[in-house]
């Protein structure tokens, strides 16, 4: 049974909630509990109240349970909302060593910054809320090493889609994945984020990073962060938060990050992902399970095997969720679409209402719109279409989100995943493209 | 929610791999409240063509496969999203075994949560089974025994012995935690003291 330090909900938790409401339970420490408006966030005309009864009703539901049970809410109409994963470490309520649950399987996110990160169970949840702790199995030790540094135009999002195309998307089940190495320390911590969010995608419920001192420069100054003597103790603790250097590990796996080209995935799973300078598989070279499962996805994308990835047409992009809407990501998708035009459109959704301000003070807002893409709203939007923001059944989309399984982005949706710069690069030409050539000059 | 030791129901096979929660239950259902029952949406949008009428050939919606409790499905079942809503779905359509080569581990811990066992079968016990149940075959779980018969097969499962433990009983946690209350509010106490930081500045 473990202590849970920091608790966040979103408008999914109705179900823990009613469940605690039929057994007369209060919220054990509302303190540690915060809501977040995400999942149904509208993205457009917010405040004229632009969503449909539902969405409205499954908003309110979880503002009423915030304010029935003391909890600090981050509603639509609040700076602070965003995606839970994005608004979490961005006021400072995620900390190194503290142990984090949400009902949502990326919180894995909240490992990049040393925390204990894990989706739950709606059971869990209102188990939660109910105690403050969990119950877990201590899951199995594995490490992966990105030796060596990334290639311009090669970032977080290529090195997780890269592991786990090596070890598929059951690769690392059972396990909490400590990530290690010179790529990895060279990463900013919003790049730390995207890598740890996709721990899920390959079987791992636990994703992490060492907190360094870019960590801690990154923390300092949150709203609520500690500060003063409070985060001198913290820091004196955090510097012990690090694997010795002979830790054992069930499993190591090492990863030349030299080696790692601008990745995409075309299949329906985060584990069908090439290199953007290769060829769709052929089920013809493959056999049994294997060569059925890669057959029903092309039918499903509607994709020609043994073509080459690069030049697909697509229908769409997508830049924001949990993975990649962050101001870093926002500025990589910007770096590539300066002074040029989308040909085909699409939704540019911040992570947070903050990050919105943010990218609006640096005026990336103008390159997209005069780019002729979108620019709404924060929330989780298209990843997964809750809000309304849907692909079309049979449209392709350029996404920088986390899933691509069949109807994720709506129903008969087909999605590529792909990092930020790579979307840029997909509306630039309007075909899956690398991004490199389109970066020089420009990093 | 009541225990249970052995199960006995209608096996039927989903030879796919991959099914992952957004497959079990596609999001746009998930603000239905659970007293609506969610067994309707059971792989909504995979029974279904593109016209939205049942596909005839989708081995849930065969005749045979009817009342059905028993699901024996390939590599990889239930990864993805927490959604526990995936396993409402199952379980409302009146499942309560599930056997796979791998699950999702948010899923399986959500299914013994709710009675549903996610049993781990091997990739070669799996692919037999998935070859008997062309067609739908009487099937037997047994708990203790970790062992699953489906028509004249029989293949061993592997469980955790906690949550073994929890479906054979159908424990509520809640109750179990809230008899260590003294002790989490000491553990409350120490572990403010040595991290204060741990209580947000507000
Ligand atoms: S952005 Fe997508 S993956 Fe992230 S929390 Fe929202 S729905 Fe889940």
């Amino acid at each position: 049974m473990l202590w849970v330090d920091r608790h966040l909900v979103h408008e999914g938790s109705h179900h823990a909630f009613r469940k605690i409401a039929e057994r007369e339970l209060a919220v054990a420490e509302p303190a540690l509990t915060t809501a977040v408006v995400d999942h149904y966030a509208p993205t457009r005309a917010r405040m004229e109240g632009g969503a449909t009864d539902d969405i409205r009703r499954m908003i309110a539901t979880l503002e009423e349970n915030a304010a029935h049970h003391g909890i600090r809410c981050f509603g639509l109409r609040d700076l602070r909302q965003g995606i839970v994963h994005v608004t979490g470490p961005e006021q400072g309520l995620t900390l190194p060593g503290l142990l984090l649950v949400c009902g949502d399987s990326h919180t894995s996110t909240h490992g990049a910054l040393g925390a204990l990160a894990f989706g739950i169970g709606a059971t869990e949840v209102a188990h939660v809320l109910a105690t403050q702790t969990v119950w877990q199995t201590k899951p199995k030790a594995m490490r992966l090493n990105f030796e060596g540094r990334l290639g311009p135009g090669v970032g977080a999002k290529d090195m997780a889609l890269g592991w786990i195309a090596m070890l598929g998307a059951d690769g690392a089940r059972g396990h909490a994945v400590e990530y290690t190495g010179e790529a990895v320390r060279g990463l900013s911590v919003e790049g730390r984020m995207t890598l740890c969010n996709l721990s899920i995608e390959g079987g791992a419920r636990f994703g992490m990073v060492a907190p360094d001192e870019t960590t801690i420069s990154w923390i300092s100054g949150r709203p609520f962060a500690p500060e003063g003597e409070s985060l001198d103790r913290a820091r004196e603790t955090w510097a012990t938060l690090r694997s010795d250097d002979d830790a054992p590990f069930d499993r190591t796996q090492t990863i030349d990050a030299a080696a790692i080209a601008p990745i995409v995935t075309w299949g329906t799973s985060p584990e069908d992902a090439l290199p953007i300078t290769a060829t769709i598989p052929d089920p013809a070279d493959l056999t049994g399970s294997r060569a059925r499962k890669v057959s029903e996805a092309l039918d499903y994308m509607g994709l020609s095997p043994g073509r080459p990835l690069e030049g697909t047409s697509v229908d769409q992009v997508f830049i924001g969720s949990c993975t990649n809407a962050r101001l870093e990501d926002l500025r990589a998708a910007a770096a590539v679409l300066s002074g040029r035009h989308a040909r085909v459109p699409g939704l540019v959704s911040p992570g947070s209402a903050l990050v919105k301000q943010a990218a609006e003070q640096e005026g990336l807002h103008h390159i997209f719109t005069d780019a002729g893409l979108e620019w709404v709203d924060a929330g989780c939007s298209m990843c997964v279409g809750m809000n309304g923001d849907l692909v079309e059944p049979g449209k392709r989309c350029a996404s920088t989100t986390n899933r691509n399984f069949r109807g994720r982005q709506g129903p008969g949706a087909r999605t590529h995943l792909m990092s930020p710069a790579m979307a840029a690069a997909a509306a630039v030409t309007g075909t899956l493209t690398d991004v490199r050539p389109l970066l020089e000059g420009r990093l | 929610m009541s225990g249970w030791a052995t199960h006995e129901g209608i096996a039927i096979g989903l030879p796919r791999e991959g099914i992952d929660t957004d497959q079990l239950i596609p999001a746009r259902f998930m603000s239905t409240p659970r007293s609506e029952g969610y067994g309707q949406f059971l792989l909504h949008d995979l029974r279904r063509n593109e016209d939205g009428t049942l596909d005839p050939d989708f081995p849930l919606n065969s005749a045979a496969a009817q009342g059905a409790s028993i699901l024996i499905a390939a590599r990889n079942f239930g990864g993805g999203s927490s959604r526990e809503a995936a396993v409402y779905a199952l379980a409302d359509a009146g499942f309560r075994v599930v056997a796979a080569p791998s699950f999702g581990d948010i899923f399986t811990g959500n299914a013994v949560n709710n009675g549903l066992l996610p049993a781990r079968i091997s990739e070669d016990d799996a692919q037999a089974l998935l070859d008997t149940l062309a067609i739908a075959q009487q099937g037997h779980a047994d708990l203790d025994a970790a062992n699953l018969s489906v028509g004249g097969l029989s293949v061993p499962f592997e469980i955790d012995a906690v949550a073994r433990q929890k479906l054979m009983n159908g424990w509520d946690d809640i109750d179990l935690t809230r008899v260590h209350g003294e002790d989490i509010a000491a553990y409350r106490e120490a572990r403010v003291a040595a991290c204060p930081w741990i209580i947000p500045r507000d």
